[in-house]
């Protein structure tokens, strides 16, 4: 997803002169491309990252449109007040992006597991923040980032990821749910954010479960109108996410679901699973894929019956 | 040109007002910085108050927002607002809040929580090198507030690419929320702790505007380097039963405190 996105911020860099590139002292072997095209519009600010976060509130201030890049927890949980009260507050055109989402690092320890920030980015007024489930997500979000004048989150994988949707470009809309497969049962719907859609779509596919299975690239804000049109043709939704469940993308529809329900925009209110870290830290080695096994981030044939 | 001494008396007596009538904090930081703020307002700052956007302005951040009250009135007295609007701070619906607001006319950012002003104030100079542009970052921070860990992360940035556009205040009034600055986390040697840090360090008495507008005019001419400013102040400065005072830094003056307050200041 990475490269995904830097390939597609270089493209959009070569037309819109406002893109300026930060990043925290990462990047190596990702950023050398982008930072040799347009070195008036980069900067290595360093491993100081509520710095660097005061830094593109300024660069924001004066007309760019700053994407902040780091990996991990460390240009969101790390400068978490600066991203609230310089960037959001103020409604200023930064982008943050980080790499390696959930257990992506997961070899490198808790350090690097990102698996509390989209349950902290999402609490935050005017913020956008984005999950996409493959490259070609993240290539169009990066597309949809490059003009859009505000504050957004993008949450991304790391390297290597599996292209899931068989189109080479999706027509993302802000908050929009995206149809990955859609069969005939009304059983069940499969909601996934990000790159664990790959092994949702697989198991699906593997167990020849009959589910529609939607991506979520938009944890904030999200389609009220389509998760009630799902609602309303579907039994049972099941939401797989690679985050902690509290405060996670389950959390974000089952919030909209509620007020879907109060407010009588939908008569029934669906049976909801949801997969996600129930509250702990891991403190083994281990791959990603051995991390979400831990983690119990896995789909069983039982949720779909 | 206004009389920077002229509008220190005015910054001042507006202050005490504005804390008096709202029972509001922090008049004891207000009053410390209200010779600094008049000799930038008066003799330094590039602005026009009929356009606060003005794209040649210098960019003023004051950091410690807390000490609101003393930036407003030099606004208002610099002609951004009228005097009278101040009427309604820290009353309800007011724009005007105890901390600085983005949404009052010739208020850059807003301000509220220490060490944010000088990293973003890194990132607006950093913003005019790069589209050079020849407009001048001044920004105003507290002692207090040195502690922040953010604020050591931007004085390594603003060395390493030499912004000599920058020029950070530093309202050394030597008290903090609890104690005195050398008791809470001493920052000394501050002098010799900056300047190894690469910036170009300025010692002055913060009260004495020859000194603060030769030091402004020294950071002008220093190429290659951000210049500091160590404006050595007394907390409460211009009435007496406040200077030096923590207490001051949380109370409000009472009716009788606010006239013997505004009569010394017209002294």
């Amino acid at each position: 997803m990475r490269t995904a996105f830097i390939k597609q911020l270089t493209e959009e860099a070569k037309i819109n002169d406002k893109i300026f590139l930060i990043v925290g002292d990462l990047g190596f072997s990702v950023i050398e491309e982008y930072a040799e095209l347009f070195p008036d519009r980069f900067l290595n600010a360093g491993i100081a990252e509520q710095n660097m976060i005061g830094v593109a509130a300024g660069l924001a201030k004066e007309g760019f449109n700053v994407y902040v890049y780091s990996i991990g927890n460390f240009p969101t949980l790390r400068c978490m007040e600066q991203i609230r009260y310089d960037i959001a507050y103020h409604n200023l055109n930064v982008k943050i992006v980080s790499i390696g989402a959930g257990y992506a690092y997961g070899s490198l320890g808790a350090s690097h597991h990102a698996t509390e920030d989209i349950g902290m980015l999402r609490t935050i007024p005017n913020m956008i923040v984005c999950s996409p489930g493959d490259p070609v997500e993240a290539k169009a979000i990066t597309t949809i980032s490059s003009t859009y004048n505000g504050p957004m989150y993008l949450r991304l994988g790391k390297a290597g990821e599996a292209v899931v949707h068989k189109e080479a470009i999706v027509d993302l809309q802000i908050g929009n749910i995206q149809n990955v497969s859609i069969g005939d049962s009304t059983t069940s719907a499969l909601f996934v954010s990000g790159s664990i859609l790959d092994y949702a779509v697989k198991f699906v596919e593997t167990n020849n479960i009959k589910t529609s299975i939607f991506s979520v690239p938009f944890v904030k804000p999200i389609n009220s109108i389509q998760i009630s049109d799902i609602a309303k043709k579907y039994d049972k939704i099941i939401i797989l996410e690679e985050h902690q469940k509290s405060c996670g993308v389950g959390s974000a529809i089952i919030e909209v679901l509620n007020d879907l329900y109060f407010n009588n925009e939908i008569s029934v209110y669906p049976k909801v699973k949801r997969i996600a870290i129930d509250d702990k830290f891991y403190s083994i080695s281990g791959t990603q894929n051995y991390l979400r096994g831990l983690a119990d981030l896995i789909l069983q044939r039982d949720y779909f019956l | 040109m206004q009389n920077s001494e002229l509008l220190a008396r005015e910054i001042r007596k507006t202050s005490v007002k504005l804390v008096y009538q709202a029972n509001a904090s922090h008049i004891g930081g207000a009053l410390s910085m209200a010779d600094i703020l008049a000799v930038l307002y008066a003799d330094v700052l590039k602005f026009d108050s009929a356009d606060s956007e003005y794209p040649e302005r210098d960019r003023f951040i004051l950091s410690k927002g807390h000490s609101c009250v003393s930036l407003y009135a030099a606004l208002a007295h610099s002609g951004y607002f009228s005097i009278s609007d101040l009427d309604s701070y820290g009353k309800d619906s007011s724009k005007f809040i105890s901390h600085t607001s983005h949404y009052i006319p010739g208020v850059e950012i807003s301000a509220g929580s220490l060490g944010h002003g000088l990293p973003i104030a890194c990132g607006l100079a950093f913003a005019a090198k790069r589209k050079k542009e020849t407009w001048r970052t001044y920004v105003l921070v507290g002692d207090g507030e040195m502690d922040e860990g953010s604020n050591w992360e931007a004085l390594l940035f603003g060395a390493q690419f030499n912004l000599d556009n920058l020029c950070l205040i530093i309202d050394y009034n030597k008290i903090q929320s609890l104690g005195f600055t050398n008791e809470v986390l001493n920052l000394e040697p501050l002098k010799s702790k900056l300047e190894a840090f690469n910036w170009n360090v300025l010692n002055v008495d913060g009260h004495n505007h020859n000194e603060l507008l030769a030091a402004f005019d020294n950071a002008k001419q220093t190429k290659g380097k951000p210049t500091v400013v160590i404006a050595n102040t007394i907390k409460g400065k211009g009435v007496s039963f406040m200077e030096n005072k923590l207490l001051w830094h949380y109370k409000s003056p009472n009716e009788e405190q606010y006239i013997q307050a505004v009569e010394e200041i017209e002294r």
